[in-house]
């Protein structure tokens, strides 16, 4: 056998997704790890790689009871080099199988860039369509609490920039399982954002397998006087605000965009239509971020639209400190985001 | 308390035909067959003549920069031969076309790829090579990790990836090293230790007295071989692929050879290679102490070398042809490869050849809906 089979059965989209409500309430890394699991139990091809995975039950007990069930073939604990797994899950997804890699942080991935930025997105394109590279990788993104510099990433404006691979960030437990599994049956690569802060955030998760497609927002909250966009933790920021602005009577769209990579403008396009004010929120630095991507295109599409110049909510434009009330101050939070809607609307 | 030796590590050299074309009967024993060692020095001679024709065709502005293979060839086919065409599988970097193409990849896509073209690295069904890879040691990585694909999935295939002395000062040689050691998956580690990476000398390189030794800190089986002996480097690969077969795990081998060209064709060596080490290495030409041996042997005379030269020359020429007359790739091809799934973005800019501002409606932007 000289083909290699890439026999990954695509998720029927056109299946209605369960309800959202309901009681089975379980943690987020819960969710990721049914996704990981039901994935797994289907095909045997795929298999879990990363620091601590394994024995350890996950640095953050994501992957906890994954060896029991699956055994070291499949759930494998890798040395620490980053450049290395990633390597490797290139060549084992060129040769049929489906890797999913663990980075303890994605602040620990750019030791790794050469093989996920200028191979994993490239391979299929530099081999004229022939090896696609279909890995997953995923871990904890942005700041942690308390982490400092160094490992308080926020990768997404920085890979963002990259053609060829897809961007998750998901902001719910429900989110964190369709997505997730999606991802692991996508044929393209996936890098796959979580925070370490939601990590034990509890939300209703269907038992049920089911599919959430790329590229589709999702609105969180309706309202007609300004649009909120964001995607990941921020997300519940936005909430927050809305909810703090209603009692003032000030409306909002909440969008979570889910994936960034496909980006799902034409929902933001569509709301903004409708309130002609938009706030993105995002908690990477404000230079050339996916919320500078944002406006951008909301001003070429929807410029005649826009009663008030598009507004970016980021996290201040210095390295992530490390003390508690200087990160605290750093961050995105709901206090800033209203204060940019009261501002966008011309409310005291 | 008194001290012990915790570890103790030696290298061993092989060679078997020497550069005067004297072979080792004994060391040669149960390698390869005089039939064998005609077909490959005809199969040298075609290959150095279509790497000579590449370096004519950049020189002629009908190909971009261009790394000669020359001098390397008993590397590149002595492994080559070593491995199972159509179950092992090849991950080279990029001066070992001579392996390449033995194991089906074709010639003209070689030249395509350094003319520019991707489809250059669009494998044929049934040959097992992966393309071409020009960021140093990258490759090695993706050899480790498909081989430990081979094991998971129970197949008995080998990798075996080629890399140059510059690369094992990258991070990725270590880390696949101690990948492929750690984990024991069936990838043969075949350095050409050429002497030179670009213009900086292998002893500045490293302080290693061998390339190989940094295989023992791996605790791999390591040889060093003369990279211009095909006898040496085949036995040390089929030793190395079959044991990795049957389960024994990595092997490093170096195979000490040179860079009788210059680094690529956008490199003149002459500004930092003394010509006296250039001339002495001409001297140890694969491709002279082969025809040595073979003539030695009987096995050779000026008319079969005339014919293996018109051979050279007509694949050479009907190389050319194909990869110049494969006309240019269409620009769609820019869109439609770069997903496996195309998202609505790509889609967009496939049609409208938008790529300038993606937020950009069609219409605003006053482009023309493009043909496809």
């Amino acid at each position: 056998m000289t083909t290699i089979e890439h026999t990954i059965e695509l998720p029927d989209f056109s299946k209605p997704l369960p309800p959202r409500e309901g009681d089975r309430v379980i943690q987020f890394r819960e969710a990721l790890r049914e996704a990981m699991s039901e994935e797994m139990r289907r095909d045997e091809r795929i298999f879990l790689m990363g620091e601590e995975v394994a024995q350890y039950n996950g640095a953050y007990k994501i992957s906890q009871g994954m060896l029991d069930e699956f055994g070291p073939k499949r759930i494998i604990d890798a040395p620490i080099s980053e450049n290395g797994f990633a390597g490797l899950a290139v060549g084992a997804a060129m040769y049929g199988l489906k890797p999913i890699i663990e980075f303890m942080s994605w602040s620990f991935s750019l030791v790794a860039a050469d093989q996920i930025l200028n191979n994993v997105p490239k391979m299929l394109y530099m081999s004229g369509g022939q090896w696609g590279c279909p890995v997953v990788f995923r871990g904890n993104d942005g700041a942690g609490g308390q982490l400092g510099s160094t490992h308080s990433w926020c990768v997404e404006g920085l890979y963002s920039n990259v053609p060829g691979m897809k961007i998750a960030i998901p902001s719910n437990p429900y989110d964190a399982k369709g997505l997730l599994k999606t991802a692991i049956r996508e044929l393209d690569p996936v890098f796959f954002l979580e925070s370490e802060r939601m990590l034990g955030d509890k939300g209703h998760v269907p038992p049920e397998e089911y599919y959430i497609p790329f590229g589709q927002a999702r609105l969180a909250r309706e309202g007609g006087d300004c649009t909120l966009v964001s995607f990941g933790r921020p997300v519940h920021f936005c909430m927050e605000a809305a909810e703090t602005l209603a009692q003032s009577g000030i409306e909002c769209d909440v969008l979570d965009m889910r994936t960034i990579r496909p980006l799902d403008i034409d929902a933001v396009i569509e709301s903004v239509k409708k309130t002609g004010r938009v706030v993105v929120v995002d908690q990477c630095w404000p230079f050339a971020s996916v919320a500078s991507e944002v406006c951008t295109q909301v001003m070429e599409r929807a410029f005649d639209w826009l009663d008030h110049p598009p507004v970016r909510v980021n996290t201040e434009d210095v390295p992530t400190p490390y003390a508690k009330n200087l990160e605290a101050a750093y961050l995105p939070n709901a206090g800033r985001i209203a204060a940019a809607v009261r501002n966008a609307v011309g409310a005291k | 308390m008194p001290t012990r030796i915790a570890y103790e590590g030696k290298v061993e050299y092989l060679q078997i035909l020497d550069e005067h074309g004297v072979l080792d009967e004994k060391l040669a024993k149960d390698t390869l067959s005089d039939e064998d060692v005609v077909e490959l020095y005809r199969y040298m001679v075609k290959c150095r003549f279509v790497d000579e024709t590449a370096f004519k065709l950049q020189r002629a502005k009908r190909m971009g920069t261009y790394p000669q293979n020359k001098g390397q060839e008993a590397a590149a086919i002595g492994s080559g031969f070593a491995a199972k065409r159509g179950v092992d599988w090849l991950v080279p970097c990029y001066r070992e076309n001579a392996a390449l193409w033995m194991h089906g990849q074709p010639m003209h896509q070689v030249f395509m790829y350094w003319m520019g073209d991707e489809r250059g690295s669009k494998i044929p069904e049934g040959v097992c090579t992966l393309p071409l890879c020009v960021p140093i040691g990258t490759q090695m990585l993706h050899a480790t990790g498909m081989a430990w694909a081979f094991k998971m999935r129970k197949e008995p295939r080998v990798a075996i990836t080629y890399f140059g002395d510059g690369a094992t000062s990258e991070g990725d040689f270590h880390e696949a090293m101690n990948f492929a050691s750690a984990f024991q998956v069936p990838c043969v580690f075949f350095c050409q230790n050429n002497q030179w990476a670009i213009s900086v000398p292998r002893e500045q390189q490293m302080n290693s007295a061998t390339v190989a030794q940094k295989a023992l800190a791996y605790d791999m089986p390591c040889i060093q071989v003369d990279g211009n002996d095909l006898f040496a480097v085949y036995k040390a690969s089929r030793d190395a692929i079959e044991r990795a077969r049957s389960g024994g795990g990595p092997a490093f081998i170096e195979a000490v050879t040179y860079r009788l060209a210059d680094h690529t064709t956008a490199d003149d060596a002459r500004r930092y290679r003394d010509s006296e080490e250039v001339d002495a290495w001409m001297g140890k030409d694969p491709l002279i102490r082969l025809r040595k041996y073979l003539t030695g042997k009987g096995l050779w005379d000026d008319a079969k070398q005339a014919a293996a030269d018109e051979a050279g020359r007509q694949t050479a020429s009907d190389v050319v042809k194909a990869a110049e007359g494969a006309g240019v790739p269409p620009v769609t091809d820019m869109f439609d490869y770069t997903f496996e799934t195309m998202t609505p973005e790509m889609e967009t800019q496939r049609r409208t050849m938008r790529t300038h501002s993606l937020g950009q409606r069609p219409e605003q932007a006053g482009l023309r809906e493009s043909a496809k």
